[in-house]
């Protein structure tokens, strides 16, 4: 202590007090701030680029893919009386039309419509599927088939895309034409929600992708919620510290983080090479995804158990209950807002999911939406992955269409995960 | 009777029994001296369990024992002499009348199928009353056990509680059931993949060529997945990471000590939805949009052969797709510094940047490397975007602008397509996954133990 206080007053003597006015000082001050606004500065642009990153995809999905919503026709007026087509319309009343209908040659009489309304090249002009639209109107009303009648075709994929703006200069002219003829019109396109995959872009529609989609998700969910709700309430109330309750924590710990294309071997191998289920069904892509999501639902289901608090429980043993009904009769129900909004993001993530279900052959081309969870089928991301593949350039704005639909119901399902946990979330 | 029709009868009886039950206990909790040891709902759910359960049991054996006593019917028949004595043509035969028999097929290519069909269909219909019988039998018997036991002092909620607590425990079970049937699945075919081609070859071989092993070519040397590990690490551990650790570091950082909480509130959910857009999004977007862009770029720089398809592109894209990721892990880490030392170096005057980096980041480390652990094994195990963007050369090479495959990649691309479940070609996706596994599992791994260990230090 007395060697210390006798050094004080030498230290005070070697070392002047700081000048902080000094120019030197100033300019350290000033370097110091500087650095602290550029660091600052740098933290805001990386969270700018980072959103700006996200805006920039939504708005080029956006404008990709509003163009797919809309379609351009032309009105081609076909003449049934002196086309070739040999049919009795009486004979339309029954179900079997399109087979009796396939021996009229629609394809031919819409070429030659084409020629005689459009000019020598008009057979381009139109979608090469656009005697179906023939057909519906056939079926529609039999009595056309004595008259006269104008029936809206879908234009070709070049005719298309110089009616939005972009086709080849051919194109563009051939477009510039018909309009002056007045014959093109481009308007919502509502066979995009109804129909189901194509060969041809102007024919496609997501329906039987979302079909696939909804019966997919229908099995996930009829499995994978009850299993893990059922896991969460035994791992968090009532199981005893051993080797078998580590062993489920470290298992299902382990499964939320293993790569999803690894579940997708897991369900061609089991599902698909063992137990002979169905390739490309719904219940199997079901079963698979089910797997997935169960660990984020049961990690979701321990966290809304837990936050219940332990005077509910004590307070219902106190008056009697049993231990499994303090659980089903009090902790689950305050627990289940907790649950479900875990549940809608899993889900959420089980949607959006393509990896796994490529594995199990959901890639075919499904022209006809699923029946049922064994009929073959495919899911919107699959058929995103699939049309994204197509040489065809009308299939871009198809995509782009097909990703603005997912993009809309994930966003409803976090939407509602929110809403949920907002309204039901209790703070004890 | 078809399944569903019998299922509902079944729990129909379950039903009733339900009722029945919870009746008696109420009558003899109303004229009883004693009290009743378990409320009369779970004496109805002790007698429903007990009518339901067994029957369910039966019909599901029931149901996979039952074709081949079918099968064995019509073969005991005299008519059976008729049959092939080859397995083969016998078997084609009788699996067309069941066909015809079941109704899914409506004519026979066979004439002896055709003449098995009735046949059949009697068997089939006779057993079926078989099964549904035993099944009413069962139910009814069973039933019928439990509610003679109906007592004041019977303990059905015990009963129960135990079958609720085994459904639990089975629930839970589901868990390491996957995992085994995961690690089982991979190892089993795995292991007939390593017994046509050498392990070291595999792992250590750098010519990554399957469709030539699949044309016949001698398949030792095809299947060396170097080229593959490095493309993999080249774009989820190197290009994604130089993208996602300095953006995701930087906002969370931001967030975290700058931004005023209602600029958070609105921000943070921003930053969460690019977790949120499905991988094939982000797929299509680096094909369609920045792998173009890029490749532009290359060849304005003087690169000529720049591939349509770039490690760059799907690594960029990758990189943003794993920033919410980082970004809410380092908040973690750093919200974990316990306030004292923010406060003791603002107090010796450093400025809010100098004790970011000079007393959080470096308090924080642990954390956010493993943070970045996990945000590898993340990005490694992504797939679609390199399998839309990343392209299928396998070579190794360290130029951005071209074209590298990743381990994700191969797998889709060998598991997709027409498949012979024997060949090496189709079976190496099995050991490609099986790598990806428990390279997966050992960065989890790593990173939860340098994350906990860290924590704990705190505490």
């Amino acid at each position: 202590m007395a060697l210390k206080g006798g050094s004080m007053p030498l230290a005070a003597a070697a070392r002047a007090p700081t000048d902080w006015k000094a120019q030197q000082m100033q300019q350290r001050i000033r370097q110091r701030y500087a650095a602290e606004r550029r660091f600052r500065l740098l933290g805001l642009f990386a969270i700018l680029l980072s959103c700006g990153f996200l805006a920039f995809l939504l708005v080029t999905m956006v404008g990709n893919g509003a163009r797919g919503f809309t379609q351009t026709t032309i009105s081609l007026p076909v003449d049934f009386r002196s086309a070739p087509v040999m049919v009795d319309p009486a004979m339309l009343k029954d179900g079997n039309a399109d087979m009796i209908l396939s021996s009229a040659n629609l394809p031919a009489v819409t070429a030659q419509a084409a020629r005689d309304a459009l000019g020598p090249d008009g057979e381009r002009l139109i979608s090469s599927n656009s005697w179906l639209a023939l057909r519906k109107a056939i079926k529609a009303d039999p009595t056309l088939l004595t008259q006269q009648a104008v029936i809206e075709v879908p234009a070709a994929t070049d005719i298309d895309g110089a009616a939005k703006g972009e086709g080849s200069p051919q194109a563009e002219a051939a477009y510039a034409r018909l309009k002056e003829k007045g014959l093109v019109s481009t308007g919502f396109n509502s066979s995009f929600l109804t129909e189901s995959d194509a060969t041809d872009p102007t024919q496609v529609g997501i329906w039987g992708a979302f079909k696939g989609s909804l019966l997919t998700m229908l099995v996930t969910l009829a499995l994978s919620f009850p299993i893990g709700v059922l896991a969460a309430l035994y791992l968090e109330e009532y199981a005893p510290r051993n080797r078998l309750t580590d062993l489920i924590e470290v298992s299902i710990n382990n499964l939320a983080a293993v790569p999803s294309i690894i579940f997708g071997l897991l369900g061609l191998a089991i599902f698909l090479n063992t137990l002979h289920l169905p390739r490309s069904a719904a219940l199997v892509g079901g079963l698979t995804l089910a797997l997935m999501t169960m660990p984020v639902i049961v990690i979701a289901g321990r966290n809304a158990i837990k936050a219940v608090p332990p005077s509910i429980r004590d307070a219902a043993l106190g008056v009697g209950a049993s231990p499994v009904q303090v659980v089903f009769h009090h902790v689950l129900p305050l627990a289940l807002p907790g649950i479900l909004t875990g549940t809608i993001i899993g889900m959420a993530r089980a949607l959006g999911e393509t990896a796994p279900l490529l594995m199990i052959g959901m890639r075919a081309f499904i022209a006809t939406p699923p029946g049922g969870i064994t009929d073959p089928a495919t899911v919107l991301p699959v058929q995103i992955y699939l049309w994204s593949d197509e040489v065809s350039k009308g299939f871009v704005e198809k995509t782009s269409a097909a990703i603005i639909v997912l993009l809309v119901f994930l966003l409803a399902m976090n939407g509602l995960a929110i809403y949920l946990r907002n309204k039901f979330e209790k703070r004890w | 009777m078809t399944g569903p029709a019998i299922l509902l009868l079944v729990i129909g009886l379950g039903a009733i029994a339900w009722l029945s039950a919870r009746a008696k206990a109420v009558r003899l909790r109303a004229g009883g001296a004693t009290r009743l040891h378990s409320l009369p709902n779970l004496h109805g759910w002790y007698v429903a369990l007990w009518t339901v359960l067994p029957a369910l049991l039966f019909l599901a054996v029931w149901s996979n024992v039952s074709p081949g006593l079918v099968t064995q019917a019509v073969l005991d028949n005299p008519a059976a002499t008729e049959l092939p004595a080859d397995a083969f043509a016998r078997g084609a035969i009788l699996s067309e009348a069941r066909n015809i028999a079941t109704g899914s097929q409506a004519v026979a290519f066979n004439p002896l199928a055709q003449k098995f069909a009735p046949l059949y269909q009697e068997a089939q219909s006779r057993y079926n009353s078989a099964g549904v019988f035993l099944a009413l039998m069962l139910a009814f018997s069973g039933g019928a056990y439990a509610f003679t036991r109906i007592r004041p002092d019977f303990r059905a909620r015990t009963r129960v509680e135990r079958l609720v607590m085994m459904t639990l425990l089975l629930a839970s079970l589901i868990a390491i059931v996957t995992t085994v049937g995961i690690v089982a699945s991979l190892l089993f075919e795995s292991a007939r993949f390593f017994s046509m081609v050498s392990p070291l070859d595999f792992l250590f071989g750098t010519n990554w060529s399957p469709q030539s092993a699949a044309m016949g070519f001698g398949h030792e040397k095809a299947f060396g997945a170097v080229p593959l590990f490095w493309g993999t690490v080249f774009i989820g551990a190197i290009i994604a990471m130089a993208v996602a650790i300095p953006l995701g570091l930087m906002s969370a950082i931001y967030l975290t000590q700058y931004a005023r909480p209602a600029v958070r509130a609105w921000i943070k959910p921003m930053l969460e939805m690019l977790a949120g857009v499905p991988t094939v999004v982000y797929g299509y977007f680096a094909a369609l949009t920045i792998a173009p862009a890029l490749r532009d770029f290359a060849v304005s720089i003087g690169i000529s052969n720049a591939s349509s398809e770039s490690a760059l592109a799907a690594g960029l894209v990758m990189g943003v797709m794993i920033i919410p990721f980082v970004s809410s892990m380092a908040d973690d880490s750093i919200a974990a510094v316990p306030q004292s030392m923010r406060d003791g170096s603002l107090a010796m005057g450093a400025t809010t940047s100098e004790t970011i980096k000079r007393v959080l980041i470096p308090a924080a480390l642990p954390g956010v490397v493993g943070g970045v652990l996990l945000a590898v094994s993340r990005a490694i195990g992504e797939t679609m975007i390199v399998v839309m963007a990343a392209g299928l050369a396998a070579k190794m090479t360290l130029n951005p602008f071209a074209s590298v495959t990743t381990v994700t990649t191969q797998i889709v691309q060998l598991l997709t397509g027409d498949q012979e479940f024997d060949s090496p070609k189709t079976l190496a996706a099995f050991a490609l996954g099986l790598v990806l596994f428990i390279v997966t599992l050992l960065l989890n791994i790593v990173a939860l133990r340098v994350v906990k260990k860290y924590r704990e230090a705190y505490d």
